[in-house]
């Protein structure tokens, strides 16, 4: 009945359009292009032929798609339990538990691979893919349980009453209605997985390579730019594919079954259940041993236990590794992400609003898509394409755009934008029609509806995305290793610098600055949990 | 006053709203009944400003409202399920109307309704023109306050102000929407299936409430509702509507006991229609005769609903199949040689299943229609 056919009335459709401009023009001039370019030089040059005729570029790419499945299979192996337990289980602690996945998937990928090289020093395949299982073990524990949760527990219960066992009512009747949320979980996981950068680079170094790590090896350190834009050609050419059958996953989903408030569908677990249960919290006890090795080495010394990695901050390090301190670092960090948040919350917020807009007017389904698709794109796209990219067109913009360090926000807040929109768009789109029409016909205009309806109601996710983002940028790496200058380098960057350079104090103060970055990410991640609207919002 | 003229409004190629014709009364209060499905959530929502006519014209005091959106009609909407803004507490909601600018309008004159006194100028400088009754932001707040606890008062809700509207329970939830809609002075109130949402008993006293705060605030409404007894209680005047069209319009007890079709007679309960002739005001048919004076003497055709037929002292043996256990009475399928039809007994002399009993026709359950063919 709730048919909001406003198409033909000109404020309404006007408003949002106008809007929309300012984030794809955005996105058109600091990810398109960038992008656009390199696939011109990557088709325009003799690098296509001659990187696609190497066979040392089918093992980069047979190892980036191998490593990215296999680590894709570990985090949905070990996020199943979770995801049972987060939507399933009454039992004391899970808030603690949902909080406790969700910090591995926000850590800086330094801080990620810096860990997993305290825990495994000789590094290896093996490191690569549980380092990169560790991150994405909350995307598939949270979309998983997203849909589990509300999942009616009545059809279970039919098939038990059927005749069958514990084991085949989940296998016959609750898996088949989980995988579509496991399917797109799985998509965006692999994506993850197969454009890590920081991890790969600093647990693989020039042995094991990926695409990514290949682009940025080709580009900083060989100078072959037409072969680092080629395979950056490939990188986009799978990635695109990925984000297609992701997104068609996820419209599934959306047209999924019969759902339940959450509430209706915990309760202690019974018999077996304790066992799936003791599982899922092996594994969530497995996600701190990285997080608690990184703290042990940052206070560790060669004579016992210290602080010198801490107090080495405020110098630049062993023989004067860094040109600026580790606290100039912190310093340029928090600034970069500041504004990063502030303009990707700008760009998502309205990006959100025109798509809600557009797929309330129902007037262009298929436009709708595609544009809700394209902004997913940078979250795929690799950061160091992006940042590559940048070096490659930013020229041809007045001012002194490349040498600048506004450079370091934009990237930033081109990789950030994509998860405020994934936050604020599930809310926005929640809100009841009538609700809007309600405050309609109390005399509210379209534009003083959503002041006063929309934005309220989406306000806790308004939060909570922006410290989400916040972390992201603080911790973001790819494009940041690209565009940062030696004296606007940020934390991640300052990290990666100090451990690929002799001396124990360097070490000691990696580990300390990582210690430091996790601190922050973990603070503002438990007030991501406490503002967080309950099972509205993908990530 | 509304008038809607030819009103269609289509889905596409589906014709949702077909050919209607309404009037509303300032101060009447109009219900539009109908099965789901009939399009009257359509018109309902078109007269707000939600849809978007095909064609004909919507207008209130002779001014067309077509291109006046819904904020700028002054129109007070009711949803079935409440739709409280979750964010706010109860007074947030019911000032919320009050804080905006196009609805402040003056006070109602006294024995008066609201004011619906549009000019060709359109609903969005009514309340400048009618004379500022809130001066100074003090002023305004002490206003708007002042007509919240009045609000909260007419629907018996008074001390309510600071609560949580999560924490309301469905009916007082129903009862701060409309004083929220009531709040800013609306020229027309439009309900949409304000009660359906409730149970039985709690939408039974909820009626009745309605009624009475219908009339003491003199508003001009629209029920939308598909429940006959909710549009009778509630309603001055009742139109039927049916697959698009309005078929019927008229006073409750007329729509009652004389549906204009076979169709509407059924929807308002019939389910035996017999040939009868009626002479005098009192109608002849196989079950016997019964003073029934809504009947225009000569051939008709008598539609019985359930209680048109009672066990007592008339003509028909009839026997009985089966029995059920209502509220206030025992209904009764029985078996009049060969045809099954329906009928009532009191609880305390229902008869068993299998058992022989005389029916009487009761006047109240006769709707009587213009002979068929």
């Amino acid at each position: 009945m709730a048919r909001g056919r406003s198409r033909l009335r000109l404020p309404d459709g006007t408003g949002p359009a106008v809007l929309g401009l300012v984030p794809l023009g955005f996105l058109a001039v600091f990810f398109l292009w960038p992008v656009a370019a390199i696939i011109q030089r990557g088709l325009g040059s003799d690098g296509l032929v001659r990187v696609l005729g190497s066979p040392d570029t089918w093992s980069v790419v047979l190892f980036t798609v191998g490593q990215a499945a296999a680590s894709t299979v570990v985090a949905v192996i070990a996020a199943m339990p979770v995801a049972f337990l987060l939507a399933r289980c009454a039992l004391p602690g899970i808030a603690v538990v949902r909080a406790a996945i969700l910090v591995p998937f926000v850590l800086p990928t330094v801080v990620v691979g810096l860990a997993f090289r305290s825990l495994m020093p000789d590094g290896g395949v093996l490191s690569i893919v549980l380092a990169n299982a560790f991150f994405n073990v909350a995307v598939v524990a949270r979309t998983v349980a997203g849909l589990w949760s509300h999942l009616d527990r009545r059809a279970e219960n039919a098939a038990r009453a059927l005749g069958a066992s514990p084991l085949r009512a989940f296998t016959s009747v609750t898996l088949p209605a989980l995988r579509p949320a496991i399917g797109s979980a799985a998509a965006i996981v692999f994506l993850f997985c197969a454009t890590s950068f920081g991890v790969v680079l600093l647990l693989g170094g020039a042995r094991y390579r990926t695409l990514e790590t290949e682009i940025y090896l080709r580009t900083v350190d060989l100078l072959d730019l037409s072969g680092a834009a080629a395979l950056s050609l490939i990188q986009i050419t799978a990635v695109v594919a990925v984000l297609v059958l992701a997104a068609l996953a996820r419209r599934r989903r959306e047209t999924a079954m019969a759902l339940r408030a959450r509430t209706e569908t915990t309760r202690r677990p019974r018999g077996g259940e304790w066992w799936v249960a003791a599982t899922a919290y092996a594994v969530v006890a497995a996600l701190m041993v990285p997080i608690v090795a990184l703290v042990v080495r940052s206070v560790s010394t060669s004579d016992g236990w210290g602080l010198d990695g801490y107090r080495a901050l405020s110098g630049t390090g062993f023989r004067g590794s860094l040109q600026i301190s580790g606290l100039d670092a912190a310093v340029n960090s928090l600034r970069a992400a500041t504004d990063a948040t502030l303009l990707a919350l700008l760009l998502g917020v309205s990006a959100s609003v025109v798509l809600v807009s557009l797929g309330r007017s129902r007037a262009h389904p298929g436009f709708v898509d595609t544009l809700d698709t394209a902004l997913m794109l940078p979250l795929g796209v690799s950061a160091v394409t992006v940042g590559f990219g940048y070096l490659i067109t930013l020229d041809a913009l007045p001012g002194d755009l490349r040498t600048s360090a506004a450079l370091v926000p934009l990237a930033q807040a081109i990789v950030v934008t994509p998860l405020v929109i994934r936050m604020i768009l599930p809310v926005l789109r929640s809100v009841d029609p009538r609700l809007r029409q309600a405050a309609g016909s109390l005399g509210a205009s379209p534009w003083r509806v959503w002041r006063e309806v929309d934005i309220p109601l989406a306000g806790r996710s308004l939060i909570a995305a922006a410290a989400f983002g916040f972390v992201v940028a603080l911790g973001e790496f790819g494009a940041t290793s690209f565009l940062a200058r030696p004296d606007s380098a940020t934390l991640p960057i300052v990290i990666g610098r100090l451990i690929s350079r002799p001396g124990e104090l360097n070490n000691q103060m990696a580990y300390a600055a990582c210690t430091m970055l996790m601190v922050v990410t973990v603070a503002v991640v438990l007030l991501v949990e406490r503002l967080r609207v309950r099972s509205v919002g993908e990530f | 006053m509304l008038k809607v003229d030819g009103l269609d409004v289509a889905y596409g190629r589906i014709l949702a709203v077909s050919e209607v014709d309404l009037e509303i009364a300032d101060g009447e209060v109009v219900a539009l009944l109908g099965p789901s499905g009939c399009g009257k959530s359509t018109l309902l929502r078109a007269i707000a400003g939600l849809e978007r006519p095909t064609t004909g014209t919507i207008s209130w005091n002779g001014t067309d409202l077509a291109g006046i959106p819904i904020h700028r009609r002054g129109f007070g909407l009711v949803f079935q399920d409440g739709q409280l803004f979750p964010h706010r507490d109860v007074a947030g909601n019911v000032s919320f109307g009050l804080r905006m600018p196009a609805t402040q309008q003056p006070p109602p004159t006294l024995g008066g309704g609201p004011v619906a006194s549009l000019s060709a100028e359109g609903a969005g400088n009514e309340g400048r023109r009618g004379g500022l009754w809130i001066t100074g932001r003090g002023g305004e707040s002490l206003g708007i306050a002042a007509r919240v606890d009045e609000m909260l008062e007419l629907v018996g809700l008074s001390g309510y102000g600071g609560r949580r509207v999560t924490e309301l329970s469905g009916g007082e939830q129903q009862r701060v929407a409309l004083a929220r809609a009531l709040a800013p002075h609306p020229r027309l109130l439009l309900l949409d299936e304000p009660l359906s949402a409730l149970d039985r008993a709690l939408r039974e006293q909820l009626a009745i409430d309605l009624a009475r705060l219908l009339r003491e605030s003199g508003s001009t409404a629209l029920v939308v509702t598909h429940d006959h007894d909710e549009a009778f209680t509630l309603a001055d005047r009742v139109a039927v509507m049916r697959a698009g069209r309005i078929v019927q319009v008229g006073k409750p007890d007329e729509v009652w006991r004389r549906p204009v079709d076979e169709a509407t007679a059924r929807f308002l309960g019939c389910d035996l229609f017999l040939d009868a002739h009626a002479d005098n005001g009192v109608l002849n048919c196989e079950f016997g005769s019964a003073p029934v004076p809504w009947a225009p003497d000569g051939p008709v055709t008598a539609g019985l609903r359930p209680a048109a037929l009672r066990v007592g002292d008339g003509p028909t043996e009839v026997t009985v199949t089966a029995r059920v256990h209502r509220r206030d009475h025992v209904r009764l399928v029985v078996d009049t040689g060969g045809r099954r039809v329906d009928a009532v007994a009191g609880i305390a002399d229902a008869p068993e299943v299998g058992a022989r009993v005389r029916l009487v026709l009761a006047p109240d359950g006769v709707a009587v229609l213009s002979r068929r063919g």
